[in-house]
């Protein structure tokens, strides 16, 4: 298979848009959700969108397809909400490895034969890795700051199940995105490192991708966005990067601060604008692929998308704005700093 | 193109880079257990609110991170660390920094890596268990991110010339680099600071040592950084900080021009290097870099041009001219130094020279012990001293007392010219509750109150309710103290305080002892009782409790404050939101310690039955003495040895140690005291999930054990003791048992109370509670090697024996793994009762003598030490059936572990 990283410092690569709003315009119903498998599943499960790839497979592997044909050269495995932890809230925690071994599935089917029909143009598939419902670093109950709903050893084993199913389903890469608690992100990377240790397979290249949540400019859990950087470069990511919870424009600033600190390659992929009145997004693909674009030449990234809201239009707009932008530049380390042993 | 540095960079919420114009990084040391008395506290008594006070107070001051260890023998470390942690984790302004987890157990290291968001520092993992176990640690610690301290030590110990250290660490950055993957700028490196100029000529070169590997290690290996605790080197100078300061800022120059990145040090404290008179620092810089210093040549004009810095000062060493001073500035100073010497005399020459012999105890006397008072208050004086300054006080009061009844004899007979009878500043009376026998604690606040001019009245051990409160009516006392260290006697504080409404007494009672808390008091006593319960920490708090209830202006608004804190408290427990999350007793019980009896081959031990042991050398268990309780019974908190060289309290943990040693001379040389251990091994097998059946020559006994019930993680069995014995149809098991117990104490406690010596009786009963706790660990040891003999081939020294590095574990009936006191009375039986023991149980089952200790054996390998925690009803009920006792009953005894 192509490097990545080869190709990284070639080109500014693009990454999908939105699985969630994709799915919407579809209308499904409870019925549509469960498929004949889950006819008689005690609990409703509309809104489970990773379902899907079990109960609806065509449909994901269609989204994906649209995305390949707009143009991105990576697209997110349906996962967002594929372990056991989020899926106990359809008391599915038990099809955890199976979601992940599904999903995995469809968007490797899509992307191989969008590789196949344009060999220079080859197709990544990025296992993507949510951040819970639940939070390591945050009390649930005001009045009992020390309390955590979750300990980090039941996050970490529930990443682990997810990553095995990623695996397993041959995604190329994996992708801990819209990490808004720092520790959950880590117990995510720790996951990760043991499951390749352990099972001798030769690691993947890892994308990590944080949320700002508004103009303090931190994460949800309180971070800087240089003490995340710092916090979760451990893991030796591919790259570092930004999405959701900002639009384009909001997110300026701290993608710009990133490709300062970063080491690695950078990643961003932000929301269609802020959500209006309605709680919907209604930046226009242009307007997106902009800003976008602006970054690029400033020499900020590496790796471009969308996430809420965003759609093919978007992607396909994004894709030809950064097409003949030069990717970031990785730094090079301070010389005479080798030892001598 | 953009150049990017490898920096060690850190986070809390907010990032710390450290560059090469970052100069020297401040690590905020008090959210440290170990060196900080009251965050240790706070921590012991859960108060972990206040506790963040500690972290935001280092940050306000300068900190830029924060070292926090949890390192205590009296905490749960992991559940400390993560507590502690995730509190910290909800205010930003402390977790602002990042966050250095220090501890000598790495389990608590992962735990609190398992808390922080941010990239930490680990402080310290090291060679010294061999290159396997550094290899495992340091990727954990990869794994979290974090950067590490490595300490220069390794399988042959700590590192003290500059080739040693620098051939450490150059090892252990090779293995972290190509073996583990660590980034070069993630590895701190702490090559060991030394004293220096002890006197000892191989000392002289050690700061030079530490410099130079220093420049060696930032010359080989660029990236990493280096730390060190730097006060050690100046130790020999304890107590001028005049020139101890200057040694600080001469030894950072250079260290930091060597290359030194971060330490522990107190900023605030150090001079600056130019400012330094310039004799001073030539003599600093001879000595730190072991200069002109042939025959310690500099180290002696160095200590010479000490002593006229401190004669310039007010201390005065070795001097007699004390006894130049009118008679009640001698008395003052015998006092406050503890001298005895003069004190007969003296004493004599005041009463000759004052009206009345009372005016002597109540004018010089006084005056000198307020000043104790007060010095010990702020924290000047240490325990130690203050109990030798009682004696004092007692040796002159005992001059006195013939003269003083003999005044009262002639008032008697000459009513007219009795003068106004002086009520004192307060009578106290004090009392080991009944069913316990330990006093150490209580015998202490006796002595520190005395000294503060309190009447104390001491009832001794295992005193009857009904005793306590009819002597304290009798002598009109101002207020009560119980003590207790065993848990049944929680319970009998309670029906105290019961007792003292019913009867419609109207003073204060106040709660202590190492069983006791400020929570239990709120919760359980206080409501009972309602003229005043207070909770009292330790000797130097009883002070200002006792003050403050004997002032009639303070005593009301302290009470109210007291029962205000106590409300909160109680309603704060009430309607506490329960972190921990039960299971059902059948649940938990389905969950047990997985260990895989097909494979394991129990080595039966070399005999079955018991055996005694008369007479046991108290020479050899000398050597296995684990001193650092020692010195928490002095109320001196610290690691030994460490404690003997420490900044504050080197110098007095010293002498007390050297005190020490020499009754333990004593007690050898004079043969007082007599150690006599039993112990025993049966057949047994695991008959039911929590019962052990043992066979004694055909007679079955059960032994009933409790389990965890907290919700565990996945893979985390829910202990019982009960676990670590082979069930029925697998091998045949063994169980054992031992006691031991020191003899003779008595005699000699009340000669030392015949001479008016509380220093000598409390020194004995501390290091009778050390000699026990030996002889446990020396049996243990026996035990192991030879008698059970599963682990011939042992080899451990006292420091690994101390940390449990052996296998197997010997858990007491009445303490976390087996919380039920009553298993005591099994236990006692199996060994041959009083008779062959030398022990006897009262009916709160504590041992008695004090000094005496017992428990079970268990052998096999993955045994070990852990806490029940709270146990369900649905146990309790189950626990009870086993054992045919009745369910209130079960309840009384077992009401500490209970879920509320």
């Amino acid at each position: 298979m192509t490097d990545i990283r080869k190709l990284l410092t070639q080109r500014i690569l693009v990454i999908d848009g939105a699985m969630g709003t994709m799915i919407q315009r579809h209308r499904l119903d409870e019925a549509d959700y469960r498929g004949e498998r889950f006819r008689d599943w005690h609990k409703d499960v509309k809104g489970n969108n990773d379902l899907l790839s079990i109960t609806k497979p065509d449909l994901i592997e269609a989204i994906h397809r649209e995305y390949l044909e707009a143009g991105a050269d990576i697209i997110e495995t349906n996962t967002f909400s594929s372990t056991s932890i989020a899926q106990a809230d359809y008391d599915m925690q038990d099809l955890a490895y199976e979601l992940n071994l599904a999903s995995a599935a469809c968007a490797r089917r899509a992307a191989d034969d969008y590789t196949k029909k344009d060999p220079s143009k080859p197709r990544f598939v990025a296992g993507a890795i949510g951040p819970l419902n639940k939070t390591l670093s945050l009390s649930p109950d005001v009045n009992n700051p020390g309390f955590r709903a979750v300990s980090f050893d039941e996050v970490e084993q529930a990443y682990a199940e997810q990553v095995r199913g990623l695996v397993d389903g041959g995604v190329d890469i994996l992708l801990i995105e819209t990490i808004f608690d720092t520790l959950n992100a880590k117990a995510a990377i720790r996951a990760i490192k043991k499951y390749f240790r352990d099972s001798g397979k030769q690691e993947l290249p890892i994308m990590i991708s944080g949320t700002i949540t508004d103009a303090s400019g931190r994460t949800l859990s309180g971070q800087t966005l240089e003490a995340f950087y710092h916090s979760i470069v451990h893991a030796r990511p591919l790259s570092v990067g930004l999405n959701c919870a900002l639009g384009a424009q909001e997110m300026r600033p701290h993608i710009e601060e990133l490709s300062e600190l970063a080491t690695c390659f950078t990643s961003a992929y932000p929301n269609a604008g802020l959500p209006n009145a309605f709680g919907e997004y209604d930046e226009q693909p242009h307007d997106t692929a902009h800003i976008i674009e602006e970054w690029a030449k400033e020499g900020f990234v590496n790796i471009v998308g969308g996430c809420c809201g965003t759609t093919p239009d978007h992607i396909r707009c994004i894709a030809a704005a950064v097409a003949k932008c030069k990717p970031r530049p990785l730094p090079e380390p301070a010389k005479a700093e080798t030892a001598e042993l | 193109m953009k150049e990017i540095n490898s920096y060690l960079c850190l986070s809390g919420l907010e990032p710390l880079v450290i560059r090469p114009e970052t100069n020297f990084v401040n690590v905020g040391e008090r959210t440290n257990v170990t060196g900080s008395k009251k965050f240790a506290r706070l921590i012991r008594e859960g108060l972990y609110e206040e506790a963040l006070s500690v972290a935001r107070q280092q940050v306000e001051s300068g900190a830029q991170v924060l070292d926090v260890n949890m390192d205590d023998a009296l905490l749960d470390g992991v559940s400390a660390m993560t507590n502690f942690l995730n509190l910290l984790q909800s205010e930003p302004d402390i977790a602002r920094i990042p966050i250095m987890i220090d501890s000598s157990k790495f389990e608590i290291i992962e735990a609190g890596l398992k808390c922080v968001q941010g990239k930490c520092i680990v402080n310290s993992i090291s060679l010294k268990e061999g290159e396997e176990k550094f290899i495992e640690q340091a990727n954990i610690c990869k794994d979290f991110g974090a950067a590490v301290i490595v300490m220069a030590f390794d399988e042959a110990g700590q590192a003290d010339t500059r080739t040693r250290k620098v051939e450490i660490c150059r090892r252990a950055y090779r293995i972290l680099t190509e073996k583990v993957g660590y980034y070069p700028q993630d590895i701190i490196f702490d090559p060991n600071i030394f004293a220096i100029a002890t006197g000892i000529e191989e000392h002289n070169n050690y700061a030079l040592d530490f410099i130079e590997a220093t420049r060696d290690i930032k010359r080989l290996m660029p990236l990493v950084k280096v730390s060190g605790g730097v006060s050690n080197v100046s130790f020999s100078f304890r107590g001028n900080d005049h020139v101890r300061e200057a040694i600080h800022s001469v030894f950072l120059f250079h260290a930091i021009r060597a290359g030194m990145d971060m330490g522990i040090v107190n900023a605030g404290q150090l001079v600056v290097y130019d400012e330094i008179e310039p004799r001073l620092k030539e003599l600093c810089e001879d000595v730190i870099l072991n200069r002109n210093n042939e025959h310690n040549e500099a180290t002696e004009k160095l200590i010479a041009f000490a002593e006229t810095v401190r004669a310039k000062g007010k201390e005065t060493v070795k001097d007699e001219s004390w006894r130049q001073a009118p008679v009640e500035k001698r008395i003052e100073h015998a006092l406050i130094n503890g001298i005895t010497d003069y004190i007969d005399q003296d004493t004599e020459e005041a009463r000759v020279a004052y009206p009345r012999p009372l005016d002597v105890i109540e004018g010089p006397l006084m005056d000198g012990m307020n000043i104790v008072g007060d010095l010990f208050g702020s924290g000047k004086m240490f325990l130690p001293q203050v109990v030798k300054s009682a004696r004092v006080m007692k040796r002159a009061v005992a001059v006195l007392t013939p003269y003083i009844e003999q005044e009262k004899l002639d008032q008697k007979n000459n009513p007219a010219s009795e003068t106004q009878a002086d009520k004192g500043p307060g009578k106290i009376l004090l009392a080991t509750v009944k069913g316990d026998v330990h006093d150490i604690g209580k015998n202490i606040v006796g002595v520190v109150l005395g000294c503060n001019g309190y009447d104390i009245i001491d009832l001794g051990v295992m005193v009857p309710a009904d005793k306590i409160l009819a002597e304290a009516k009798k002598q009109q006392v101002d207020m009560i103290g119980l003590s207790g260290l065993i848990t049944p006697s929680l319970d009998e504080m309670v029906h105290i305080a019961r007792e003292m409404k019913r009867q419609g007494m109207s003073i204060p009672l106040l709660i202590g002892g190492a069983t006791t808390s400020r929570t239990h008091t709120a919760v359980r006593i206080a409501p009972e009782y309602d003229q005043g319960v207070v909770h009292v920490l330790d000797a130097s708090r009883s002070v200002t409790v006792a003050g403050s209830l004997l002032n009639p202006a303070q005593r009301k608004p302290f009470l109210d404050a007291v029962q205000d804190e106590y409300e909160k408290l109680k309603s704060d427990f009430d309607n506490r939101k329960t972190i921990r999350q039960q299971i059902a007793y059948g649940q938990a019980a389905q969950n047990p310690s997985l260990i895989n009896w097909d494979t394991f081959n129990p080595v039966a031990p070399a005999f079955t039955g018991t055996r005694v042991f008369e007479s046991i050398d108290v020479a050899v268990l000398r050597q296995y003495i684990d001193w650092q309780p020692f010195f928490i019974a002095w109320e001196m908190h610290g690691k030994f040895p460490q404690i003997l060289t420490d900044e504050l309290i080197g110098r007095e943990a010293t002498k007390l140690y050297e005190d020490a040693s020499s009754m333990l001379d004593q007690i050898i040389s004079e043969q007082w005291l007599q150690a006599r251990a039993v112990i025993g091994f049966w057949p047994a097998n695991r008959v039911a999930p929590d019962t052990v059946q043992l066979d004694d020559e055909g007679r079955l006994t059960q032994l009933e054990f409790l389990r965890q019930q907290a919700k565990k993680a996945a893979g985390q069995p829910n202990l019982s003791l009960a676990d670590f014995i082979s069930p029925t149809g697998k091998a045949v098991d063994h169980i054992g048992a031992f006691s031991v117990t020191i003899q003779g104490m008595d005699v000699h406690i009340r000669r030392f109370e015949a001479a008016h010596d509380d220093y000598r009786k409390i020194m004995l009963q501390a290091l009778g509670d050390r000699l026990v706790e030996a002889c446990a660990e020396w049996l243990h040891r026996e035990v192991r090697i030879k008698h059970w003999g599963y682990a011939p081939d042992e080899n451990l020294n006292n420091d690994e024996l101390i940390r449990e590095a052996y296998s197997g574990i010997r858990p007491a009936p009445g303490y976390p793994a087996c919380p039920d006191h009553t298993e005591k009375i099994k236990l006692f039986r199996l060994l041959g009762g009083e008779e062959a023991t030398g022990i006897s149980l009262t009916e709160s089952l504590a041992m008695h003598p004090a000094s005496s200790i017992c428990g079970w054996y268990f052998a096999h390998p993955e045994s070990k030490y852990f806490g029940v925690g709270k146990i369900g009803v649905d146990q309790l009920q189950d626990y009870a059936k086993r054992k045919g006792m009745d369910e209130e009953e079960a309840r009384r005894w077992l009401r500490p572990v209970l879920e509320d």
